[in-house]
């Protein structure tokens, strides 16, 4: 957990230093051979390690400034982690007079001193175990369930495995390696490869496994450690793996073939191979996504989404394509980046071409294709594609918001949130003149009237038009809202104009599409008042300048946004943030936001290209400055103007049908 | 042209995978035009939340409703894929251009 938590750590761009105690890292999973690996190979994707590491004293007054050792070395640090492993809560079983160790001792009965009693799970204590994962506590809860129903199950006690989940290393270790008198070893070392093989049998079964580098064959050696098989047959080509046994079969899949129903293949969740397999059949699951959502196999760590994926080849055959990319959706084998890489390439630039080039396997699309392509190319050719009304949805085509009563809401722009009387009545006038039954202000600052009938909507733009307003876009996927506090100009703890930042960031990009809604905020000081730190893109103003943040979320998703930098000018934090939605603009897939796509393709990446190269950025910036000559055209005023008007009005109206003669 | 079909306008007022709508007493009726210049009519009311189908995006033969993306085939009125539903589907004649529906399923007329 402590290195897991270490690569989470160095991931998010911090530098790291790992103290350990003991003389290897992880040295009750690993023998000291794959410690030495793992300790390699964490070296190498920049975390430091510090075995026989002993703390003497956190350092700082006030804050961390650092941690000295008992040697006297010091290392300086912001932040301390410290992984202490669990201790079971055992205080009230203690203070009720049942019997207590490390955990509440319970017997194989899982009851404790008191027979009235049971304990089960991470605060009890087994045959001087105590467990700090899942399935032995489903394995214990099995035996208690029978206990209360009456039967007589024993339990006894549960292997566990440990899987080390950081990306590109493979590791796995069960059971118990330590040398012994009466134990002998088998051992595979193949440097070149990066591999580390250790089995450690008694009594010619297997009690311990250390993997490294190719981990296949960790399910089964821990299969074989639990039903303590005997693989004296095997013993010479035991540690090349399930698939030199019983005939040089070397298909990975029938590994998993061979493997027992009752299999562990999800550890997290304890799921066994029978129970995924009668899944996939009795309710014709065909996507990993299915399994997971009916057996929950795979959901939680993912590490055994492999063998997950090999149980569905074996059950559909030819039927499950593990296609690496999901694509766009069922007209196309194409996923979305390819779409867009393809449309570029060949120079395509209409939805039919695109259909046709590609290879679509629908005649027109569909209502997921359709949108996607038309926003591609909207943002690829600027200037040239024409924007197909008949691919937009609904609410885009009519620039209103659909309501479930098929009525409209309608949102007209408050920039950065202000507003005047001479606003305020014209919208009053409207809500009056045409039985606005509902009038709400929204969480982007600005005012929402529901429940206008689609007839109306042309009547309300124009009335809205003569008193300036163009639309809110609160319907597009493109730019909505951008938030602000009222900064200096009168709040006492302000430290620069972000109402008027925010302005200009929204006079500046509004009418631009984007792959999914784009809402902004600029706050005027850190206590944030316009909540920017949630935003997709927010400014914190501080008195030495503008700190740019982005890829935050607060709907389906809770994250707080990422630092981009820091810039000293209002002129500079405009081209920052336009470079960085030109950037999310010409990369993000169809209905992703930014913390999706900036998640995906790291955020060190955005920073690199919109922090620190600054052609790129600028480069990025033209982008915008083009695409926008045709993109900021009112969409009321175009249809006040009568363009597609067809759209308002019922094609024709016909009284009572005579009854049939 | 038989007695039965009402002219409600011409095939060049509704857009290529596109809709208008016709009211009767009955409710409103959605023609449909698809990209090979067919012409449907159906009720522009899902079966699913009564969402306004004319209002869906038209691809092939169907229409996807609006409000829960509900796919409607345009010939039977059925909804595709894994969803029930069924919404009443009328005649329409193309006469050069000319639209004509058969309204002998609403309601009335089936006394």
């Amino acid at each position: 957990m402590g290195l897991e938590a270490a690569y989470g750590l160095k991931q998010r761009g911090m530098s790291v230093t790992v103290l350990h105690l003991m003389d290897t890292i992880m040295e009750r999973q690993l023998d000291p051979a794959a410690a030495y690996l793992l300790e390699k190979a964490l070296d190498r994707r920049g975390i430091e390690i510090i075995t026989k590491a002993n703390t003497k004293q956190i350092l700082g007054d006030g804050k961390v400034e650092g941690v000295e050792l008992e040697d006297g070395r010091i290392i300086s640090a912001d932040m301390v982690v410290m992984a202490v492993g669990i201790r079971p809560a055992a205080a009230l079983a203690k203070d009720a007079g049942l019997e207590t160790n490390r955990g509440i001792v319970v017997d194989d009965g899982m009851a404790t001193s008191d027979p009235a009693i049971f304990a089960l799970g991470e605060c009890a204590e087994h045959r001087g175990t105590c467990y700090g994962l899942v399935a032995p506590l489903y394995e214990s809860a099995g035996v208690l369930a029978d206990r209360l129903a009456g039967g007589s199950t024993e339990y006894k006690g549960s292997h566990v495995n440990t899987k080390l989940k950081v990306t590109g290393i493979k590791l796995f270790s069960a059971g118990d390696f330590a040398e012994g008198p009466d134990r002998e070893e088998v051992v595979l070392r193949d440097a070149t490869r990066g591999v580390y093989k250790r089995v450690i049998l008694q009594d010619n079964r297997v009690i311990g496994a250390v993997l490294y580098g190719d981990t296949a064959d960790g399910p089964w050696y821990f299969d074989m450690l639990k039903r303590a098989t005997d693989v004296s047959e095997m013993r010479e080509t035991l540690i090349y793996g399930r698939a030199y046994q019983g005939g040089g079969d070397a298909d990975p899949a029938a590994a998993v073939a061979a493997l027992p129903d009752d299999a562990e293949i999800c550890g997290c969740n304890g799921i066994c191979k029978g129970k995924i397999v009668n899944a996939i059949k009795d309710k014709g699951l065909t996507s990993l996504d299915d399994v997971r959502a009916h057996t929950k196999a795979s959901a939680s760590c993912g590490t055994c989404t492999g063998l997950v994926e090999q149980l569905m080849a074996l059950s559909l055959g030819d039927a499950y394509n593990p296609a690496a990319v999901q694509p766009v959706c069922g007209c196309t084998d194409l996923g979305h980046d390819d779409v867009r890489r393809l449309i570029r390439a060949k120079g395509l630039k209409t939805i039919p071409a695109v259909m046709q080039e590609l290879e679509w396997k629908t005649s027109c699309g569909c209502a997921k294709c359709r949108p996607a392509l038309n926003y591609y190319l909207v943002c690829n050719w600027p200037g040239e594609y024409a924007d197909d009304y008949q691919s937009r949805f609904i609410n885009e085509r009519v620039h209103a918001n659909i309501q479930k009563d098929g009525t409209y809401s309608v949102v007209p722009r408050m920039w950065g949130g202000v507003t005047s009387s001479k606003e305020l009545r014209a919208i009053a006038d409207v809500v009056d003149k045409f039985d606005i039954p509902t009038v709400k202000c929204t969480g982007g600052q600005r005012i929402d009237m529901l429940g206008i009938k689609k007839d109306d909507l042309p009547a309300v733009w124009a009335d809205l038009g003569k008193a300036g307003f163009i639309s809110g876009q609160a319907y597009a996927k493109g730019l909505r809202t951008v938030k602000t506090c009222v900064g200096s100009d009168w709040c006492r703890f302000g430290t620069q104009d972000s109402t008027g930042l925010g302005i200009r960031l929204e006079k500046f990009m509004w009418g631009s599409w984007t792959p999914a809604k784009l809402k902004l905020a600029v706050s005027g000081c850190p206590r944030n008042c316009s909540e920017a730190t949630c935003k997709d893109i927010g400014v914190i103003c501080v008195d030495s300048g503008f700190e740019i943040h982005f890829a935050g979320a607060a709907g389906l998703e809770i994250r707080g946004t990422e630092v981009l930098g820091m810039v000293k000018t209002e002129d500079e934090a405009l081209e920052h943030i336009v470079a960085l939605t030109q950037m999310y603009r010409e990369q993000a897939r169809y209905l992703e936001r930014i913390y999706k796509w900036a998640k995906r393709i790291g955020y060190d990446e955005v920073r690199a290209q919109i922090m620190d190269n600054a052609k790129k950025r600028k480069a990025y910036f033209a982008r915008f400055v083009e695409s926008q000559k045709y993109a900021q055209v009112d969409p009321w005023s175009e249809r006040v103007s009568g363009k597609d008007k067809h759209e308002f009005k019922p094609m024709a109206v016909v009284g009572h049908p005579e009854p049939a003669e | 042209m038989s007695s039965d079909f009402i002219a409600i306008g011409h095939i060049d007022d509704i857009p290529q995978r596109g809709a208008r709508c016709v009211n009767t007493a009955f409710g409103r009726i959605a023609v449909f035009r698809t990209a090979e210049d067919e012409v449907f009519a159906i009720d522009d009311r899902c079966p699913h939340k009564a969402g306004p189908l004319s209002e869906g995006i038209v691809h092939g033969r169907a229409v996807t409703c609006p409000l829960h993306n509900m796919v409607i085939s345009l010939e039977s009125g059925t909804a595709q894929g894994a969803d029930e539903g069924e919404v009443q589907t009328y005649p329409v004649q193309v006469d050069d251009g000319r639209l004509f529906i058969a309204l002998s399923a609403l309601p009335l007329a089936a006394e």
